[in-house]
């Protein structure tokens, strides 16, 4: 059941237009297909141990990310339910439009966050709105729009992991990532 | 008991004993009744835990299979766990009696116990190496032989072939057809690794399809059962692929510029409606994947997202903020004039529609819970089938007799399966760290 697949492809074509020098390697796919899945079945030969057949395993491996202008900060806040950008983080945005500006080459992903009440489809649709807000104050800055991608990740990647008010608010954001 | 049982295998295997003793394997036939006898009560593998209390349960007796001691599936407690999940099903303990598909039923003793039905069966492995499933369901009230099944699988399939006589039995006495022999597909998140896996309906025998650095959220299966579509983050955002299972081969369906998520397959298996931001906000698309330009569904500023297809196609259900709040919506699948389907509450999202097109399950937010109810779709009657707080993603079982959703439980990411009336639920086995994101699939060929 050896399977390869050239996620490498996939990496090539995200980085094409991108000109930061980032150097990534092929990505190796590993094949797990035969791996026993659990303590249910451990010591039990893998041929019965009854796990699924007809599934083969694939691995993805950790992207690299570039970077962007030093000593500003990359992330914006959101008030909860929120997806105004506030006035607080107008200088931010300020110095990640100059240096996009100057550097006509290089493009920011702008990623959109939840707290973690609710849906993860929904959050994501929230996340994205968040992140569409900062794409615009870029844009309205003088950003071209084909150096910005707003993306979200919904509630899936928090920034802190606990449940207090101040947790939750530190993961209604936008990471601005080049 | 032991004696008991031996005597019944004589009276009533005759022509099989002496086929034994011709060949010279009746020490071999010895040494595993004896097995069967000691080691049989091998419940402690599942975890069904019951939290309701059904209203009918019909007691039924699943006595050990006959050689499934020396077989590495025990399968007549995969059936019991199967059946009492339905909650429709309770088991009762077959003490130490011996008992084949063969075996002639001392009626007095089942009845004693209050028993309906009484399933016994064998397991017998063959020369190729596969074995030889058999079972046979008597109605104990009336005293009377309910039918025969007879399966060969391989090794790797004994489970399957468990789930294939609870579905059997559940249809025996019920009516309807049961949904055990079917997969779910879930995602765990543990030690910094995501993984979609694939395991049968009540949670074992998982094997890993995917394992990434990054979130994987949405899996939804193909009407066929032989594909997986999800939203992967590896590319460091929400990309929509479709993961052919038996092979690993995966392609991105959906990469546009923004996010890529929400897949749902239309009935033919040859589209999918997904939420696409490519347009800016969150759009419904439909996705030929044969090719082509996606075609836009939705209109509305806003959000738009979560489509769930009715089962003849012609509907998409879906969440909206067009009202101000997420509500649950549905148009025509080719896109249209959009009617509101959900009106209590100002949080309804995660629709699902049953397979037979009568129900719809979501999740609804209740004062600062999110739980899991069903709308009746022909009455708008609502019922609350649970009272945790953070409940995600219900699916139905290919039957539409039951769910599978994500929840907390003790403070675990855990999926848990409810009958449609909220009484039964099971918390599913699974691996360690947090399981969520479940969606059940076909039942299996």
């Amino acid at each position: 059941m050896t399977k390869k697949f050239l996620a490498s492809l996939l990496f090539t074509a995200l980085l094409a237009g991108c000109a930061s020098g980032v150097k990534l390697d092929d990505v190796p796919v590993e094949d797990k297909s035969a791996t026993s899945s659990g303590a249910t079945t451990q010591g039990i030969d893998s041929n019965t141990s009854g796990a699924q057949t007809g599934v083969a395993g694939v691995t993805v491996d950790k992207s690299a990310s570039g970077i962007g202008p030093a000593g500003v900060a990359h992330v914006v806040y959101f008030d909860y339910d929120s997806f105004v950008v506030r006035a607080e983080a107008r200088p931010v945005i300020e110095s990640h439009a100059r240096f996009l500006q100057a550097n006509k080459q290089r493009k920011a992903n702008l990623e959109g966050h939840t707290d973690e009440r609710g849906g993860r489809e929904y959050n994501l649709a929230l996340g994205q709105k968040r992140a569409e807000a900062v794409r615009q104050a870029l844009s309205l800055s003088g950003v071209s729009e084909s150096q910005l991608e707003a993306v979200s990740y919904g509630k899936e990647k928090p920034a802190a992991q606990g449940t207090s008010e101040a947790d939750l608010a530190k993961n209604r954001r936008v990471e601005i990532r080049y | 008991m032991y004696d008991h049982g031996f005597r019944d295998f004589n009276d009533h295997h005759t022509p099989m004993k002496l086929d034994f003793l011709r060949i010279g394997l009746l020490p071999w036939l010895l040494k595993w009744l004896v097995l069967s006898v000691v080691v049989s009560p091998a419940w402690a593998q599942f975890r069904v835990e019951v939290t309701g209390v059904g209203m009918t349960q019909v007691p039924v007796v699943m006595a050990p299979f006959k050689g499934e001691a020396a077989a590495p599936q025990k399968l007549a407690s995969i059936v019991q766990a199967d059946l009492e999940r339905s909650g429709q099903f309770k088991g009762l303990a077959a003490g130490t009696a011996v008992m084949d598909e063969m075996s002639r039923p001392d009626w007095s003793t089942w009845r004693q116990l209050s028993a309906e039905a009484l399933l016994a069966g064998s397991v017998t492995r063959l020369a190729d190496g596969r074995f030889d499933v058999r079972a046979r369901l008597w109605d104990v009230v009336k005293g009377q032989d309910k039918g025969d099944f007879r399966d060969t699988v391989s090794a790797a399939e004994l489970r399957l072939s468990a789930h294939r006589i609870a579905d059997w039995v559940y249809l025996q006495l019920t009516g309807t057809p049961g949904a055990f022999a079917s997969r779910i597909s879930y995602v765990t998140k543990a030690g910094g690794r995501y993984s979609l896996w694939i395991a049968d309906s009540d949670g074992e025998g998982a094997q890993s399809a995917l394992s990434s650095p990054e979130p994987i959220i949405s899996p939804s299966w193909s009407p066929s059962g032989t594909h997986l579509a999800y939203v992967s983050f590896e590319l460091r955002k929400p990309v929509v692929y479709v993961h052919e299972l038996a092979t690993g081969q995966r392609r991105p369906v959906a990469n546009f510029k923004g996010s890529n998520s929400a897949p749902a397959w239309s009935a033919d298996g040859k589209s999918l409606a997904a939420t696409l931001s490519r347009d800016g906000g969150s759009q419904l698309f439909r996705i030929d994947l044969g090719g082509g330009e996606p075609r836009r569904l939705t209109t509305s500023g806003g959000i738009n997202t979560e489509p769930a297809f009715s089962p003849d196609g012609s509907t998409l259900f879906f969440v909206s903020d067009r009202g101000g709040s997420p509500q649950i919506y549905r148009m025509p699948a080719q896109g249209g004039p959009a009617e509101r389907v959900t009106f209590s509450g100002t949080y309804n999202i995660s629709p699902a529609v049953s397979p037979d097109g009568r129900w719809l399950a979501y999740v609804s937010r209740v004062g600062g819970g999110f739980r899991v109810h069903v709308i009746e779709l022909a009455s708008g009657q609502v019922t609350a089938l649970t009272d945790t707080s953070a409940d995600e993603r219900p699916s139905f079982a290919p039957n539409s007799r039951m769910l599978v959703y994500a929840t907390l439980f003790q403070g675990r990411e855990s999926l848990m399966t409810t009958t449609l009336d909220g009484r039964i639920k099971a918390r599913l086995a699974g691996q360690g760290g947090d399981i969520r994101e479940p969606h059940w699939g076909p039942l299996r060929k």
